[in-house]
């Protein structure tokens, strides 16, 4: 029973972090997308050709450079980084679940889950 | 076209996918990629960009309310993000080097398939042969609430067939940038007899980690642009809340008719600009 209760109080706890992610990106995108809209006099980009790396927020450095000039674009990137982050604090919180209940073989299947998505992330298989 | 214009017609649209993604549970990342290819001219990896953005966030959104339930199976679903990350990331290797036109082939093909899933009966019997060998370590089997609020026990079976499967719908995931969950829940309810209730639920929760594991990689790639995914995630995001909320009042059966004819127009259509190489 007390086990039961364990596992109830992590469910709530991995609901609160995926919902707090999910408003606080929202919330952020708004905000960048409100400055983009109104800084923003030019005509719409050109999306029909694919500009790849000219794109110039695809880097967290380029992005921080960004926000500290309150740049519209790299608010939103920003916010699409957190929103990102989400399901993967959702695994970090989730490990320190199964550690509560010393579910030792679930820690380590939720660490394997988590070196696969930062392995895609610092590979930078680049196109 | 201004920038504020074309930012509330995407906006707009986005929301429409949003809210009929949600009532038909089709999901909403599914029609994103067409709309904005098809009826905008977006370059296909521009729209595929967007839609994983807004796939994390309908998917999380929805897993945050289903966890509390105590419905998804959260080690079970642990378990297969290994097989579907590890597809997500060969997904988005194997997107730089396929052609865009040959992406939108395979993108018409798997939306036909997930409009047939969507109308297949899923009245498999749920298994309860208790799993044996290693694989019983795992864990799996486990209970769910029904309706009535009674503990229903299931087991897994064919746990190395589901596997596979969810290897398939991480790939797909990580070359088309959409959620896959019709080919998750085909995994869970399909092969490996979990109930449809904790198939669903489980699969909601996978998406947005499958989801970040090939975003992490679009990024790095220049696939995410703001100026799209400000419309897009927000547009998903505001009509999957809207349709949560309205349904249980909705005539889910006849949008799902309608949902899933607009879906297979969409398909031809993206077939048929890919043999033309137009996309």
């Amino acid at each position: 029973m007390n086990n039961s209760w364990q596992e109830k109080d992590i469910e709530t706890m991995l609901g609160n972090v995926l919902r707090f992610g999910v408003i606080l990106a929202s919330a952020v995108i708004l905000i960048g997308g409100i400055m983009y809209l109104t800084h923003h006099n030019s005509n719409t980009p050109n999306y029909t050709t694919f500009h790849g790396l000219q794109q110039p927020f695809h880097s967290l450095s380029a992005i921080i450079d960004g926000l500290k000039i309150l740049q519209g674009e790299a608010i939103i990137q920003f916010g699409v980084l957190l929103l990102i982050a989400t399901p993967i604090a959702r695994i970090v919180f989730s490990i320190v679940g199964f550690l509560r209940e010393k579910d030792m073989l679930y820690v380590f299947i939720s660490l394997i889950v988590l070196a696969i998505i930062f392995a895609s992330a610092t590979l930078g298989i680049r196109g | 076209m201004s920038i504020q214009i074309f930012t509330l017609i995407i906006f707009a649209g986005s929301m429409l996918a949003g809210l009929l993604g949600s009532l038909t549970g089709l999901g909403g990342g599914i029609v994103i990629i067409p709309m904005l290819s098809i009826a905008f001219g977006v370059d296909i990896r521009y729209a595929i960009g967007a839609s994983i953005v807004a796939v994390i966030a309908t998917s999380s959104g929805a897993a945050s309310a289903y966890v509390k339930e105590g419905i998804a199976n959260m080690r079970l679903g642990m378990f297969l993000e290994i097989a579907t990350t590890i597809g997500a990331v060969v997904g988005a290797f194997l997107a730089v080097y396929a052609p865009t036109n040959l992406i939108a082939i395979i993108f018409g093909v798997i939306l036909l398939f997930s409009a047939f899933f969507s109308f297949r009966n899923h009245s498999f019997s749920v298994s309860n042969i208790p799993v044996r060998g290693w694989i019983s370590h795992l864990k799996l089997a486990s209970n769910y609430p029904d309706s009535q609020g009674n503990n229903i026990d299931y087991s897994v079976q064919n746990v190395a067939g589901g596997f596979i499967m969810m290897w398939i719908a991480g790939i797909l995931s990580g070359l088309l940038g959409i959620g896959s969950g019709a080919f998750k829940v085909l995994a869970m309810d399909n092969i490996m007899r979990i109930p449809f209730k904790v198939s669903t639920t489980t699969s909601n929760f996978m998406i947005g980690v499958t989801a970040s594991a090939s975003a992490v990689a679009y990024f790095q790639r220049g696939y995410i642009d703001p100026g799209l995914c400000l419309p897009v995630t927000l547009g998903v995001l505001a009509g999957a809340y809207f349709g949560s909320r309205i349904l249980t009042k909705a005539p889910t059966k006849g949008l799902r008719i309608i949902f899933a004819f607009v879906i297979v127009i969409l398909a031809i259509e993206m077939m048929y600009n890919g043999f033309a190489h137009r996309l």
